[in-house]
Protein backbone atom coordinates (compact mmCIF):
# COMPACT_ATOMS: atom_id res chain seq x y z
CA UNK A 1 0.00 0.00 0.00
CA UNK A 2 1.16 3.39 -1.08
CA UNK A 3 1.99 6.24 1.35
CA UNK A 4 -0.42 8.67 2.47
CA UNK A 5 0.10 11.56 -0.39
CA UNK A 6 -2.45 14.74 0.32
CA UNK A 7 -1.74 16.17 -2.78
CA UNK A 8 -2.95 12.89 -5.71
CA UNK A 9 -5.20 12.74 -3.22
CA UNK A 10 -6.76 16.24 -3.80
CA UNK A 11 -6.07 15.88 -7.86
CA UNK A 12 -7.74 12.75 -8.24
CA UNK A 13 -10.52 13.59 -6.13
CA UNK A 14 -10.93 16.73 -8.49
CA UNK A 15 -11.09 14.78 -11.46
CA UNK A 16 -14.23 12.95 -9.90
CA UNK A 17 -15.76 15.80 -8.75
CA UNK A 18 -14.82 17.32 -12.63
CA UNK A 19 -16.42 14.60 -14.27
CA UNK A 20 -19.49 14.58 -12.04
CA UNK A 21 -20.01 18.37 -13.00
CA UNK A 22 -19.07 17.46 -16.64
CA UNK A 23 -21.88 14.58 -16.84
CA UNK A 24 -24.61 17.04 -15.31
CA UNK A 25 -23.58 20.10 -17.88
CA UNK A 26 -23.40 18.36 -20.25
CA UNK A 27 -25.88 15.01 -20.60
CA UNK A 28 -27.96 16.50 -17.10
CA UNK A 29 -27.35 13.50 -15.62
CA UNK A 30 -25.58 12.75 -11.63
CA UNK A 31 -22.69 10.69 -12.03
CA UNK A 32 -23.63 7.73 -9.25
CA UNK A 33 -21.70 4.72 -10.44
CA UNK A 34 -24.21 2.08 -8.75
CA UNK A 35 -27.02 4.34 -10.47
CA UNK A 36 -25.43 4.23 -13.98
CA UNK A 37 -24.49 0.79 -13.94
CA UNK A 38 -27.96 -0.69 -12.01
CA UNK A 39 -30.17 1.28 -14.96
CA UNK A 40 -27.71 -0.35 -17.61
CA UNK A 41 -28.49 -4.03 -16.14
CA UNK A 42 -32.69 -3.31 -15.99
CA UNK A 43 -33.77 -4.86 -18.75
CA UNK A 44 -36.30 -1.62 -19.87
CA UNK A 45 -34.21 1.34 -18.93
CA UNK A 46 -34.45 2.50 -22.31
CA UNK A 47 -31.05 4.80 -22.28
CA UNK A 48 -28.81 2.33 -21.85
CA UNK A 49 -26.00 3.81 -24.43
CA UNK A 50 -24.98 6.91 -22.06
CA UNK A 51 -24.88 4.35 -19.30
CA UNK A 52 -22.79 1.73 -21.33
CA UNK A 53 -20.46 4.27 -22.69
CA UNK A 54 -19.77 5.53 -18.82
CA UNK A 55 -18.95 2.16 -17.87
CA UNK A 56 -16.53 1.18 -20.80
CA UNK A 57 -14.61 4.80 -19.95
CA UNK A 58 -14.14 3.80 -16.60
CA UNK A 59 -12.84 0.56 -17.48
CA UNK A 60 -10.70 2.07 -20.89
CA UNK A 61 -9.49 4.30 -17.53
CA UNK A 62 -6.96 1.98 -16.15
CA UNK A 63 -5.80 0.20 -19.59
CA UNK A 64 -4.73 4.19 -21.17
CA UNK A 65 -2.95 4.68 -18.04
CA UNK A 66 -1.34 1.53 -18.14
CA UNK A 67 -0.18 2.18 -22.18
CA UNK A 68 1.29 5.53 -20.74
CA UNK A 69 3.29 3.89 -18.55
CA UNK A 70 1.05 4.09 -15.33
CA UNK A 71 -0.13 0.53 -14.35
CA UNK A 72 -3.11 -0.25 -12.31
CA UNK A 73 -1.31 -1.02 -8.97
CA UNK A 74 -2.69 -4.14 -8.13
CA UNK A 75 -5.36 -4.33 -5.75
CA UNK A 76 -4.75 -6.13 -1.97
CA UNK A 77 -7.93 -7.94 -1.69
CA UNK A 78 -9.24 -10.33 0.79
CA UNK A 79 -7.87 -14.38 0.06
CA UNK A 80 -11.12 -15.30 1.24
CA UNK A 81 -13.73 -16.15 -1.70
CA UNK A 82 -16.86 -16.20 0.19
CA UNK A 83 -16.07 -12.89 1.87
CA UNK A 84 -16.11 -11.08 -1.59
CA UNK A 85 -18.67 -12.50 -2.81
CA UNK A 86 -20.76 -11.78 0.05
CA UNK A 87 -19.13 -8.40 0.20
CA UNK A 88 -20.27 -7.84 -3.36
CA UNK A 89 -23.63 -8.91 -3.45
CA UNK A 90 -24.51 -6.35 -0.36
CA UNK A 91 -22.69 -3.84 -2.12
CA UNK A 92 -24.75 -4.18 -4.72
CA UNK A 93 -27.97 -4.40 -3.19
CA UNK A 94 -27.29 -1.76 -0.98
CA UNK A 95 -26.67 0.43 -2.96
CA UNK A 96 -29.54 0.08 -5.10
CA UNK A 97 -32.14 0.03 -2.13
CA UNK A 98 -30.33 2.62 -0.36
CA UNK A 99 -30.45 4.99 -3.91
CA UNK A 100 -26.98 5.40 -4.13
CA UNK A 101 -23.14 4.58 -3.00
CA UNK A 102 -20.02 6.54 -2.39
CA UNK A 103 -20.52 8.47 -5.83
CA UNK A 104 -23.89 9.35 -5.74
CA UNK A 105 -24.65 9.95 -2.34
CA UNK A 106 -21.17 10.43 -0.95
CA UNK A 107 -19.86 12.90 -3.84
CA UNK A 108 -23.13 14.04 -5.91
CA UNK A 109 -25.23 14.37 -2.96
CA UNK A 110 -23.66 15.79 -0.76
CA UNK A 111 -22.33 18.54 -3.58
CA UNK A 112 -26.35 18.79 -4.14
CA UNK A 113 -26.71 19.40 -0.29
CA UNK A 114 -28.95 16.49 -0.22
CA UNK A 115 -30.39 15.44 3.38
CA UNK A 116 -30.89 12.35 2.20
CA UNK A 117 -27.66 11.78 0.66
CA UNK A 118 -25.99 13.18 3.67
CA UNK A 119 -27.61 10.82 6.22
CA UNK A 120 -26.93 8.17 3.54
CA UNK A 121 -23.38 8.60 3.78
CA UNK A 122 -23.28 9.05 7.20
CA UNK A 123 -25.03 5.68 7.62
CA UNK A 124 -23.33 3.62 5.09
CA UNK A 125 -19.47 5.44 6.67
CA UNK A 126 -20.25 4.50 10.25
CA UNK A 127 -21.36 0.98 9.27
CA UNK A 128 -18.14 -0.04 7.04
CA UNK A 129 -16.07 1.50 10.18
CA UNK A 130 -17.59 -0.56 12.50
CA UNK A 131 -17.29 -3.67 10.38
CA UNK A 132 -13.42 -3.14 10.24
CA UNK A 133 -13.23 -2.38 13.50
CA UNK A 134 -14.67 -5.69 14.51
CA UNK A 135 -13.06 -7.87 11.49
CA UNK A 136 -9.33 -5.49 12.49
CA UNK A 137 -9.98 -5.02 16.06
CA UNK A 138 -12.31 -7.63 17.33
CA UNK A 139 -14.32 -5.18 19.01
CA UNK A 140 -17.76 -6.58 20.24
CA UNK A 141 -17.03 -10.08 18.76
CA UNK B 1 -22.44 13.13 -28.90
CA UNK B 2 -24.16 11.81 -25.44
CA UNK B 3 -22.66 8.46 -25.35
CA UNK B 4 -18.77 10.34 -26.20
CA UNK B 5 -19.60 12.90 -23.61
CA UNK B 6 -20.27 10.08 -21.39
CA UNK B 7 -17.28 8.12 -22.26
CA UNK B 8 -15.34 10.91 -21.73
CA UNK B 9 -16.70 11.46 -18.16
CA UNK B 10 -16.48 7.98 -17.27
CA UNK B 11 -12.43 8.28 -18.58
CA UNK B 12 -12.19 11.35 -16.38
CA UNK B 13 -13.62 9.35 -13.65
CA UNK B 14 -11.90 6.63 -13.41
CA UNK B 15 -8.89 8.65 -13.74
CA UNK B 16 -9.59 10.43 -10.66
CA UNK B 17 -10.13 7.17 -9.03
CA UNK B 18 -6.62 5.73 -9.76
CA UNK B 19 -4.88 8.71 -9.16
CA UNK B 20 -6.30 9.49 -5.70
CA UNK B 21 -5.34 5.61 -4.86
CA UNK B 22 -9.00 5.12 -4.52
CA UNK B 23 -8.72 1.72 -6.59
CA UNK B 24 -6.30 0.28 -3.90
CA UNK B 25 -8.96 -1.62 -1.00
CA UNK B 26 -5.97 -1.52 1.45
CA UNK B 27 -6.62 2.30 1.16
CA UNK B 28 -10.15 2.44 1.39
CA UNK B 29 -9.91 0.14 4.60
CA UNK B 30 -7.12 2.16 6.09
CA UNK B 31 -9.54 5.28 5.88
CA UNK B 32 -12.34 3.25 7.49
CA UNK B 33 -9.85 1.53 9.92
CA UNK B 34 -9.74 4.49 12.91
CA UNK B 35 -8.72 2.31 15.66
CA UNK B 36 -5.56 1.00 13.86
CA UNK B 37 -3.45 3.31 11.46
CA UNK B 38 -5.85 5.91 9.88
CA UNK B 39 -5.10 7.26 6.34
CA UNK B 40 -6.84 10.23 5.68
CA UNK B 41 -6.89 9.59 1.64
CA UNK B 42 -10.71 9.28 1.17
CA UNK B 43 -11.02 12.40 2.97
CA UNK B 44 -9.13 14.54 0.69
CA UNK B 45 -9.84 13.05 -2.11
CA UNK B 46 -14.13 13.56 -0.90
CA UNK B 47 -13.08 17.16 -0.49
CA UNK B 48 -11.73 17.56 -3.87
CA UNK B 49 -14.24 16.00 -5.27
CA UNK B 50 -16.98 18.16 -3.71
CA UNK B 51 -15.61 21.45 -4.38
CA UNK B 52 -15.50 20.97 -8.09
CA UNK B 53 -18.67 19.09 -8.29
CA UNK B 54 -20.17 21.82 -6.08
CA UNK B 55 -18.93 24.39 -8.92
CA UNK B 56 -20.25 22.61 -11.50
CA UNK B 57 -23.67 21.53 -10.06
CA UNK B 58 -24.25 25.50 -9.61
CA UNK B 59 -23.46 26.19 -12.84
CA UNK B 60 -25.86 23.50 -14.14
CA UNK B 61 -28.46 25.16 -11.95
CA UNK B 62 -28.49 28.54 -13.61
CA UNK B 63 -28.11 26.92 -17.32
CA UNK B 64 -31.20 26.90 -19.15
CA UNK B 65 -30.67 22.95 -20.51
CA UNK B 66 -27.66 21.02 -20.35
CA UNK B 67 -25.19 21.26 -23.47
CA UNK B 68 -26.01 18.08 -25.13
CA UNK B 69 -29.37 16.96 -23.49
CA UNK B 70 -32.86 18.44 -23.50
CA UNK B 71 -32.83 18.74 -19.35
CA UNK B 72 -31.31 18.17 -16.10
CA UNK B 73 -32.49 14.93 -14.02
CA UNK B 74 -31.90 15.81 -10.85
CA UNK B 75 -33.05 13.42 -8.71
CA UNK B 76 -36.11 14.68 -6.70
CA UNK B 77 -36.90 12.04 -3.52
CA UNK B 78 -36.22 14.40 -0.54
CA UNK B 79 -37.94 12.19 2.67
CA UNK B 80 -35.61 9.82 4.97
CA UNK B 81 -37.65 6.28 4.41
CA UNK B 82 -36.47 2.83 5.48
CA UNK B 83 -35.03 1.83 1.98
CA UNK B 84 -32.26 4.79 2.58
CA UNK B 85 -31.75 3.67 5.80
CA UNK B 86 -31.50 -0.08 5.29
CA UNK B 87 -30.01 -0.02 1.87
CA UNK B 88 -27.02 2.41 3.59
CA UNK B 89 -26.49 -0.29 6.20
CA UNK B 90 -26.05 -2.92 3.38
CA UNK B 91 -23.86 -0.67 1.64
CA UNK B 92 -21.83 0.18 4.66
CA UNK B 93 -21.64 -3.81 5.27
CA UNK B 94 -20.17 -4.97 2.25
CA UNK B 95 -17.95 -2.01 1.95
CA UNK B 96 -16.29 -2.66 5.05
CA UNK B 97 -15.77 -5.95 4.15
CA UNK B 98 -14.12 -6.04 0.86
CA UNK B 99 -12.90 -2.34 0.73
CA UNK B 100 -14.42 -1.94 -2.72
CA UNK B 101 -17.63 0.47 -4.03
CA UNK B 102 -18.72 0.55 -7.58
CA UNK B 103 -16.63 2.56 -9.25
CA UNK B 104 -13.26 0.89 -8.24
CA UNK B 105 -14.60 -1.88 -8.94
CA UNK B 106 -15.46 -1.69 -12.44
CA UNK B 107 -11.76 0.00 -12.60
CA UNK B 108 -10.22 -2.68 -11.19
CA UNK B 109 -11.51 -5.29 -14.08
CA UNK B 110 -8.65 -4.11 -16.02
CA UNK B 111 -6.55 -6.25 -13.34
CA UNK B 112 -7.96 -9.12 -14.85
CA UNK B 113 -7.77 -10.42 -11.19
CA UNK B 114 -10.82 -13.63 -10.65
CA UNK B 115 -10.97 -12.15 -7.44
CA UNK B 116 -12.60 -8.57 -9.08
CA UNK B 117 -14.56 -10.38 -11.19
CA UNK B 118 -16.53 -12.24 -8.38
CA UNK B 119 -16.85 -9.22 -6.88
CA UNK B 120 -18.74 -7.61 -9.46
CA UNK B 121 -20.44 -10.53 -10.93
CA UNK B 122 -22.10 -10.65 -7.14
CA UNK B 123 -22.48 -6.98 -7.25
CA UNK B 124 -24.50 -7.21 -10.19
CA UNK B 125 -26.21 -9.73 -9.20
CA UNK B 126 -27.54 -7.94 -6.20
CA UNK B 127 -28.48 -5.05 -7.85
CA UNK B 128 -30.53 -6.72 -10.54
CA UNK B 129 -32.07 -8.96 -7.74
CA UNK B 130 -33.44 -5.91 -5.99
CA UNK B 131 -34.37 -4.32 -8.85
CA UNK B 132 -36.50 -7.25 -9.85
CA UNK B 133 -37.91 -7.45 -6.23
CA UNK B 134 -38.74 -3.82 -6.16
CA UNK B 135 -40.74 -3.96 -9.53
CA UNK B 136 -42.54 -7.09 -8.30
CA UNK B 137 -43.78 -5.21 -5.09
CA UNK B 138 -44.67 -2.48 -7.07
CA UNK B 139 -46.49 -4.20 -9.51
CA UNK B 140 -48.35 -5.98 -6.74
CA UNK B 141 -49.15 -3.07 -5.09
CA UNK B 142 -50.60 -1.70 -8.15
CA UNK B 143 -52.51 -4.50 -8.56
CA UNK B 144 -53.80 -4.56 -4.86
CA UNK B 145 -54.45 -0.40 -5.91
CA UNK B 146 -56.67 -2.07 -9.07
CA UNK B 147 -58.59 -4.56 -6.92
CA UNK B 148 -59.20 -1.65 -3.90
CA UNK B 149 -60.48 0.72 -6.73
CA UNK B 150 -62.79 -2.02 -8.45
CA UNK B 151 -64.32 -3.13 -4.84
CA UNK B 152 -65.61 0.53 -4.29
CA UNK B 153 -68.04 0.16 -7.58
Amino acid sequence: MSAFDPISALIGGGLIGLASALLMLFNGRIAGISGILGGALMMSAGDKLWRLSFIVGLIAAPIIAGLLGHPLPEPQMSTNWLLIAVAGLLVGLGARHGGGCTSGHGVCGIARLSARSIVATAIFMVTAIAVVAITRHGFGG
Amino acid sequence: MQPLASFLCGLIFGAGLIISGMTQPAKVLGFLDIFGRWDPTLAFVMAGALVLSSVGYWLARHQRRPVIAAQHLWPNKTDIDRPLVVGSVLFGLGWGLAGLCPGPALVNLASLLPRVFVFVAAMMAGMSVLDLWKRRVSSAIAIENAALANSDG
